[in-house]
C-alpha cells in the first residue's frame, strides 16, 4: 500500500493551490455577498486545462486522471466553495456523463468544448417533486418524428444561468418506472427551453444554482444519451462519481477552515497568551486533524478505485459521507475558535460554515449514503 | 530562435529560518522553488516562444533533486531541460556556477539567453553578468521589457529611478526582474507530460571546462564569517500632514542622537 501521490499529481496539487491562493481567494468573500458567478475565474481555469482535467487530450482534456481532478476541486474549496462545485458539477455531473455514455458524435460536439472550457456544463434531475425520490420525474419527453419534445421543470441547478450544455432526464414511458427514464443532451437556446428563478442559498452562493424550464421544448432524438429507458442508471452512475467531486470539496472546506483557525490560534492572544497554548482549544484542533485526514483517506482512495477501473460505488458514499460530516463539524469548530469575530463577515470561517452545510445535502443526502452504504453491508 | 533560460532552485526564504548560533540557513523542511527572478526569465522565454516559435531550454545546476523546478518549468511550457549534476560542481561560488553553466552553454546553440536577476538564497546577482563574459557576448541587467525586432532586441533596462531603452543584436544575455512579466502557472496538458520528457543530466565530464575551475576548487570566494541581522525594532506609524510628519520625524531621530 502506497499513500504517495504520483509526481505529476503533485504538481496538479501545487498548481492548483497557487491559482486558488492568487486568483480564487481574493473573489471569495465578495461573490458570496453579491451572488455573482466568477466567470472570469472559469476562464482562466480554463486557459490552464482544469475544466477538463480527466479527460483525454483527443477531446480536448489534459489527459490526467480522476486524483487529479479531485485534488483540484480540493484545493479549490479550500479558499472558495463556490468555485469548487462549479469545477465539480461541471466535471462529475456533464463532461463525464458525455464521455462515459455518449456517442463518438455527442464527444466531438460536446464534450470537446467541455473539456475545454470552451463552454460551462450543467446536470438537470432534481425536480420540485423528485429530490431524493429520483424516480418520481414529472418531466416527459415524448418522440415526435426526429425530435423528443421535453415538458417540465428542474430545480436547484448548479451553473444552471451560466451553462451551454445540460445533462437533463425525463420520463419517455412514464408506466416503466424508474426504467422509463431517459438522459438528453440539452443545449442552452434549444426552442422551448429556458432558465427559470436564481436561488438566493445560505451558502456555495455564487454557483448559479436555478431553475430549468421545459414548455415542448425541441430536443433532436440523436441527442438522446444511450438507449431510452437508460436514463436512471446514468443518472445513477453520475452521481457516484459525482460524489467523489462533493466529497473533495467537503474535504477542501474542513481543510480552509482548519487553515484559518491554526493561524488565527497562533495570533489571538487572551490571558497573555496565544489561544494555541490553551490545551482545551488545541485538542479541538487535534481533533479537526484527524478527521480531516481520515476524511482525505476516503475520498482519495474511491478516486483511486474509479481511476484503476474498479468499483467504488460504495467508497464514494462513505467519502461524501464523512468528508461532509467532517466539513460540517470541523467548520462549526472554526467558527467557535474565532469566537465573536467568527460570526462576522470580517472572517471566512463564517462563509466556510455556511458552505459546508450543503454537502450534506446535494448530489445524494447523508441519508441516502447510508442507505448505500447499509444496503452493501446487509446484502 | 533558440532560447535557453538558466534557473536555478531555491530553498523558499519566506519560510527559512536562519541557525542563530551558525549562522547558516536551516534547510530542513523547507520548500524548494524555482527562483523568482528566474520564473520571469522564463516567462519571458515562453512568451516569445510564442510570438515566435522559438525553442525555450531550461538550464540548471544543482543536485538531483532539483530536477523537480525543471520539470515545473517543463509544466510550465519550456521544451526541453538540462540538469548540471556532479560532485565536481558541489560547493561552487558564483564564478565556478557561472563556469559550469558557460560550459554547458557553448554546447547549445542560443540567441538569448535569460538568467534571473538575483537568486533570494544567495543574492549576488553575479552568475548572469559572469555567464556572458565567458560567452564573450553582451548582456544587459535588471530587465523588465523586451521587444523582438528580427535580429534586434530592444530592451529596456530599470534603473532606480527611470529607466533606458537599449537595442542589442543577438547573441545576448538579459537578466530578469519582477516588473519584467507575470508569470503563468503550469498547466494540466504540460503538467501531465512533465515526466515524459527527458531532463538530460550532464556532469563535469560533459562539459569542456577545466576541472580546476569548477565546484569547491574553483570558487576563489570563501565565507570567513555570516551573521544574522539584529531584527528591527517595531516601527512607528503617525498620519499627519506631510511637513508635521516630518517635523515629528525629526523630533524622534534627534531625541535618539541620530542627528
Amino acid at each position: 500500500m502506497n499513500f504517495e501521490l504520483t509526481k505529476e499529481q503533485e504538481l496538479v496539487r501545487q498548481m492548483v493551490r497557487e491559482f486558488a491562493e492568487n486568483e480564487v481567494k481574493p473573489l471569495a468573500a465578495e461573490i458570496d455577498q453579491t451572488e455573482r458567478y466568477p466567470m472570469e475565474t472559469v476562464k482562466k481555469m480554463a486557459k490552464y486545462g482544469m475544466m477538463g482535467i480527466p479527460f483525454s487530450e483527443e477531446y480536448g482534456g489534459a489527459g490526467g486522471d480522476t486524483l487529479s481532478y479531485i485534488l483540484a476541486v480540493e484545493e479549490l474549496s479550500k479558499v472558495c466553495g463556490t468555485t469548487g462545485v462549479i469545477l465539480s458539477a461541471h466535471t462529475s455531473l456533464c463532461a463525464s456523463v458525455i464521455e462515459k455514455y455518449g456517442t463518438e458524435e455527442h464527444k466531438q460536439k460536446y464534450l470537446v468544448p467541455l473539456a475545454k472550457g470552451e463552454v460551462v456544463g450543467a446536470f438537470g434531475l432534481t425536480e420540485p417533486n423528485a429530490g431524493t425520490d429520483a424516480a418520481g420525474q414529472q418531466t416527459t419527453a415524448a418522440l415526435d418524428g426526429d425530435n423528443y419534445i421535453l415538458n417540465g421543470q428542474k430545480i436547484f441547478i448548479t451553473n444552471g444561468g451560466v451553462a451551454d450544455v445540460f445533462i437533463v432526464f425525463a420520463m419517455t414511458d412514464r408506466s416503466k418506472g424508474t426504467k422509463g427514464i431517459s438522459a438528453f443532451i440539452v443545449k442552452k437556446g434549444f426552442k422551448g427551453f429556458s432558465i427559470g428563478k436564481l436561488e438566493d442559498k445560505m451558502g456555495i452562493r455564487a454557483s448559479s444554482t436555478t431553475e430549468l424550464v421545459f414548455e415542448d421544448c425541441i430536443v433532436p432524438k440523436e441527442n438522446l444519451l444511450g438507449k431510452e429507458g437508460k436514463g436512471f442508471g446514468i443518472a445513477m452512475g453520475t452521481l457516484d462519481g459525482g460524489r467523489i467531486g462533493i466529497a473533495a470539496q467537503a474535504l477542501g472546506i474542513a481543510e480552509g477552515a482548519f487553515n484559518e483557525a491554526v493561524a488565527y490560534m497562533k495570533e489571538r492572544k487572551q490571558f497573555g497568551k496565544s489561544l494555541s497554548k490553551f490545551q482545551g482549544l488545541s485538542w479541538m484542533i487535534a481533533d479537526m486533524d484527524v478527521a480531516i485526514e481520515s476524511a482525505r483517506h476516503l475520498v482519495y482512495k474511491a478516486a483511486c478505485l474509479k481511476d484503476a477501473g474498479k468499483s467504488y460505488t460504495v467508497e464514494a458514499a462513505r467519502a461524501k459521507l464523512h468528508a461532509a460530516n467532517v466539513a460540517m463539524d470541523v467548520t462549526t469548530k472554526a467558527v467557535q475558535l474565532f469566537g465573536g469575530y467568527g460570526y462576522t463577515k470580517d472572517y471566512p470561517v463564517e462563509r466556510m460554515m455556511r458552505d459546508a452545510k450543503i454537502t450534506e445535502i446535494y448530489e445524494g443526502t447523508s441519508q441516502v449514503q447510508k442507505l448505500v452504504i447499509s444496503g452493501s453491508v446487509f446484502r | 530562435m533558440n532560447i535557453v533560460v538558466c534557473l536555478k532552485q531555491v530553498p523558499d526564504t519566506t519560510e527559512v529560518k536562519i541557525d542563530p548560533k551558525t549562522g547558516t540557513l536551516i534547510r530542513e523542511g523547507v520548500p524548494s522553488i524555482i527562483n523568482p527572478d528566474d520564473k520571469n526569465a522564463l516567462e519571458e522565454a515562453l512568451v516569445l516562444k510564442e510570438k515566435t516559435g522559438a525553442k525555450v531550454t531550461i538550464i540548471s545546476m544543482g543536485p538531483p533533486q532539483a530536477q523537480s523546478a525543471l520539470r515545473e518549468a517543463i509544466a510550465m511550457g519550456a521544451d526541453e531541460a538540462i540538469l548540471l549534476s556532479d560532485r565536481a560542481f558541489g560547493g561552487a561560488d558564483t564564478l565556478a556556477t557561472s563556469n559550469a553553466l558557460a560550459g554547458a552553454l557553448r554546447k547549445l546553440d542560443y540567441d538569448i539567453i535569460f538568467a534571473g536577476r538575483q537568486a533570494i538564497d544567495g543574492d549576488t546577482a553575479q552568475v548572469g553578468p559572469e555567464i556572458a563574459e565567458h560567452l564573450g557576448i553582451p548582456q544587459i541587467t535588471y530587465v523588465e521589457k523586451v521587444e523582438v525586432k528580427e535580429e534586434i532586441l530592444r530592451v529596456q533596462r530599470a534603473w532606480e529611478d527611470g529607466y533606458e531603452v537599449i537595442e542589442v543584436k543577438t547573441p545576448v544575455l538579459l537578466t530578469a526582474i519582477k516588473e519584467l512579466n507575470q508569470p503563468r502557472y503550469m498547466n494540466m496538458k504540460d503538467i501531465f507530460k512533465a515526466y515524459n520528457k527527458e531532463v538530460k543530466i550532464w556532469s563535469a565530464a560533459d562539459i569542456d571546462v577545466d576541472k580546476s575551475l569548477l565546484g569547491l576548487g574553483g570558487s576563489p570566494t570563501k565565507v570567513k564569517k555570516s551573521s544574522t541581522k539584529e531584527p528591527k525594532g517595531q516601527g512607528e506609524s503617525v498620519n499627519l500632514p506631510a511637513k508635521e510628519a516630518a517635523a515629528y520625524a525629526a523630533s524622534k531621530l534627534k531625541e535618539k542622537h541620530y542627528i
